[in-house]
C-alpha cells in the first residue's frame, strides 16, 4: 500500500495527475489497525469455534457458544439441547452464522472491511486498486440489504447473552448470590451486545426513521431520538462489544482449563 | 511575521500539466487562498483559481490541499509545518479548465434529474400546517453549500469515471433524502434513488461525511435512511406484505 503506486492513466479532461494519490499523512495507519483487530479477531473466533472444549466453566458458559443447543452441551446449562453432534460442527457453530451475518451485514463493519481489506477506498482520496467498481448493486453484496433480519436474530441474541450473565450470579451449586471476574466479564459483554444492537441502523430505521410525520407518532419518535443518540456511536460500540466478546471467551476458557482460578467476590 | 512558503502548485489544462514550485510569502494568520492569491498577484499573473466568498460559504474555492479535497479559503497555514511544501491541485473528479479551475457541470446536470417538490394540497384553511419535529431532520441537509468537495473525494466516480452516468453522489442523496423525508412531499423517491441516482453504489465508506465542510452527517443521517428505505421497497417482503394488509404508506 505505497502511496508512490500509480494507477491507471489519468481519465480524459481530468487533471494529469499520476500518483496514486497527493496525501502525505500516513493514510494507511487506520485500514492497517482495523485489518490487524479484526484479522485477530476472526483468526481467534474461528479457533475458539472450532475446538469444541474448555467453553464452560461453570457457572459460566463463553458467549461465542450461548446458546449451547446440542447434546454435548453442559447438563447445567437451561436451554434445550436438542440439536445432535454432528461432524465438525460445535455447538458453536450452530449459532454463530447469525451474530456473524449481523457483524458482517452492519453498516459500520461494511465500511471498515471494505476499505481495510478490499481498498475499496483504502482512505479518503487515495485511488483504489480496482479497475471495476459495482458496489452493492450485484450479488453477493446486494446481500447487505437484508441486514434487518439479521437484527432481528440478534435482539434474540443479546436476550439470550443477558439471561447468561444473569445465571453467572450463581454458584457452584447453582445457588444465587456469587459474583466473580467472570460475572463482570458476561455483564460486559451483555451490555456492550444489547448497545451496539440497538445502536443498530436498521434499528434507527425500524423504531421511526421510516416514517416522514413523526408527531403523528410521539412514542415512536420518541424511540427513535434515543436511538440516534446511542447510534452516533455505533463505531464504538462495535469494537467495544467485539473485543469484549473475545476476552470473555478468553477468560472463560483460561479458567475451564485450569490456567488460572476464577477470582470471586462473594 | 511574514515567511517564505513552498508552494506546489498544479498548473495546466486538459492536454498537459505539471506541478511547479514556487516560493511565496505567507502571512501569520493567512489561508491556502491568501497566498495563492498572492502568488497570482506577483508571479503567477494568469493563475486560474476561483473563489468568491472568503468565508467558507459559497463553495467555490475546493481544491486539493496536500491531497486532502478542502475548502481552499478555510484551510489555514497554521495547520501546517512551516518548512513543509504544500501541493495544491484541481478538484480530481471533474474535467480541468485550466490550474486550478474544473468543470463541475456534472453536479448541474444530476440535480436537473431530481423531481422537484411536489407539495399535497393545502388544507381547507388555504395553509400547510407542520410540526417542527417533522421538518427537522431535513434541515441538517440544507446546510449544504454545494462545494462539490463530498461528490469529488467520492470513490464511485472518482476511480471509475463509467460510474458517473449512473451515480448522482453523495451531495444529491440528501437531496432525496431531505425531499424523501419531507411531510409535505408526494413524490415517492425510494425507486429513483434507487435506480436513477444508484445508491447501490455506495458503499457507505464515509468520505464524503469526512470532507464535508459543514460537517453534515451525509452518510449516518442521509445515505444509509436512505438505503433502509430503498430496502423497504425492495428487499423486505414483509414490509412490503405490511404495506399491502394495513394500507399504510408513510
Ligand atoms: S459513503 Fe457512499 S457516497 Fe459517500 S463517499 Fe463513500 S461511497 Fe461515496
Ligand atoms: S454535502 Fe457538504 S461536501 Fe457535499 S456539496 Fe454539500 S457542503 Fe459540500
Ligand atoms: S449493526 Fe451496525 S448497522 Fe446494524
Ligand atoms: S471562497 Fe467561498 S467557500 Fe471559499
Amino acid at each position: 500500500m505505497s502511496a508512490q503506486t500509480t494507477v491507471q492513466a489519468p481519465t480524459p479532461g481530468r487533471a494529469r495527475i499520476t500518483a496514486r494519490t497527493m496525501r502525505k499523512d500516513r493514510w494507511w495507519i487506520g485500514p492497517l489497525v482495523t485489518a490487524v483487530v479484526l484479522g485477530g479477531f476472526v483468526v481467534y473466533g474461528t479457533w475458539a469455534a472450532l475446538v469444541n472444549a474448555n467453553y464452560y466453566a461453570e457457572p459460566y458458559l463463553s458467549p461465542l457458544y450461548a446458546p449451547c443447543l446440542t447434546s454435548s452441551c453442559p447438563e447445567q446449562l437451561l436451554e434445550p439441547r436438542f440439536l445432535a453432534d454432528w461432524w465438525i460442527l460445535t455447538p458453536a457453530l450452530f449459532i454463530l452464522p447469525f451474530p456473524l451475518g449481523f457483524r458482517l451485514t452492519c453498516y459500520y463493519y461494511r465500511k471498515a472491511y471494505y476499505r481495510a481489506f478490499w481498498g475499496s477506498p483504502p482512505a479518503c482520496a487515495v485511488g483504489e486498486p480496482h479497475k471495476r467498481y459495482t458496489g452493492e448493486t450485484r450479488f453477493p453484496l446486494i446481500l447487505q440489504n437484508v441486514h434487518r433480519y439479521f437484527f432481528y436474530f440478534a435482539l434474540i441474541f443479546a436476550a439470550i447473552n443477558i439471561e447468561h450473565a444473569i445465571l453467572a450470579f450463581r454458584n457452584h451449586e447453582g445457588e444465587w448470590g456469587h459474583m466473580g471476574v467472570g460475572t463482570l466479564f458476561l455483564v460486559a459483554n451483555a451490555v456492550l451486545l444489547t448497545v451496539y444492537t440497538l445502536s443498530c441502523h436498521s434499528c434507527r430505521h425500524i423504531t421511526g426513521g421510516r416514517l416522514n410525520h413523526f408527531s403523528r407518532h410521539p412514542v415512536r419518535y420518541w424511540l427513535w431520538t434515543q436511538v440516534s443518540k446511542l447510534n452516533g456511536r455505533h463505531m464504538e460500540w462495535a469494537w467495544a462489544s467485539l473485543v469484549v466478546v473475545a476476552l470473555a471467551d478468553l477468560y472463560i476458557r483460561l479458567v475451564a482449563n485450569g490456567t488460572i482460578t476464577d477470582i470471586t467476590f462473594f | 511575521m511574514g515567511y517564505d512558503l513552498q508552494l506546489r502548485v498544479w498548473r495546466g489544462d486538459a492536454a498537459k500539466g505539471d506541478f511547479i514550485d514556487f516560493t511565496v510569502e505567507a502571512e501569520e494568520g493567512e489561508v491556502v487562498l491568501d497566498v495563492l492569491h498572492r502568488l497570482q498577484a506577483t508571479q503567477a499573473g494568469d493563475l486560474a483559481v476561483r473563489w468568491n466568498c472568503k468565508a467558507g460559504k459559497c463553495g467555490s474555492c475546493s481544491m486539493e490541499v496536500n491531497g486532502h479535497p478542502r475548502l481552499s479559503c478555510m484551510t489555514r497555514l497554521s495547520d501546517f509545518d512551516r518548512a513543509e511544501t504544500i501541493s495544491v491541485s484541481p478538484l480530481r473528479t471533474f474535467p480541468v479548465i485550466k490550474d486550478l479551475v474544473t468543470d463541475v457541470s456534472f453536479n448541474y446536470e444530476k440535480a436537473k434529474e431530481v423531481p422537484a417538490f411536489a407539495p399535497r394540497p393545502k388544507d381547507p384553511d388555504g395553509t400547510y400546517r407542520m410540526m417542527q419535529e417533522d421538518v427537522e431532520r431535513g434541515q441538517e441537509f440544507r446546510k449544504c453549500i454545494e462545494c462539490w468537495l463530498c461528490q469529488n473525494t467520492c470513490h464511485v466516480i472518482r476511480d471509475h469515471e463509467e460510474n458517473k452516468p449512473a451515480f448522482a453522489g453523495p451531495r444529491y442523496f440528501i437531496r432525496y433524502a431531505e425531499l424523501d423525508m419531507h411531510p409535505l412531499d408526494t413524490n415517492d423517491r425510494r425507486t429513483l434513488t434507487d435506480k436513477q441516482a444508484g445508491i447501490g453504489l455506495c458503499n457507505i465508506t464515509k468520505c464524503c461525511t469526512e470532507v464535508c465542510p459543514e460537517g453534515i452527517k451525509i452518510t449516518d443521517n442521509g445515505i444509509i435512511p436512505m438505503k433502509e428505505r430503498v430496502a423497504d421497497r425492495k428487499y423486505d417482503p414483509l414490509v412490503w406484505l405490511g404495506s399491502k394488509i394495513f394500507r399504510r404508506g408513510e
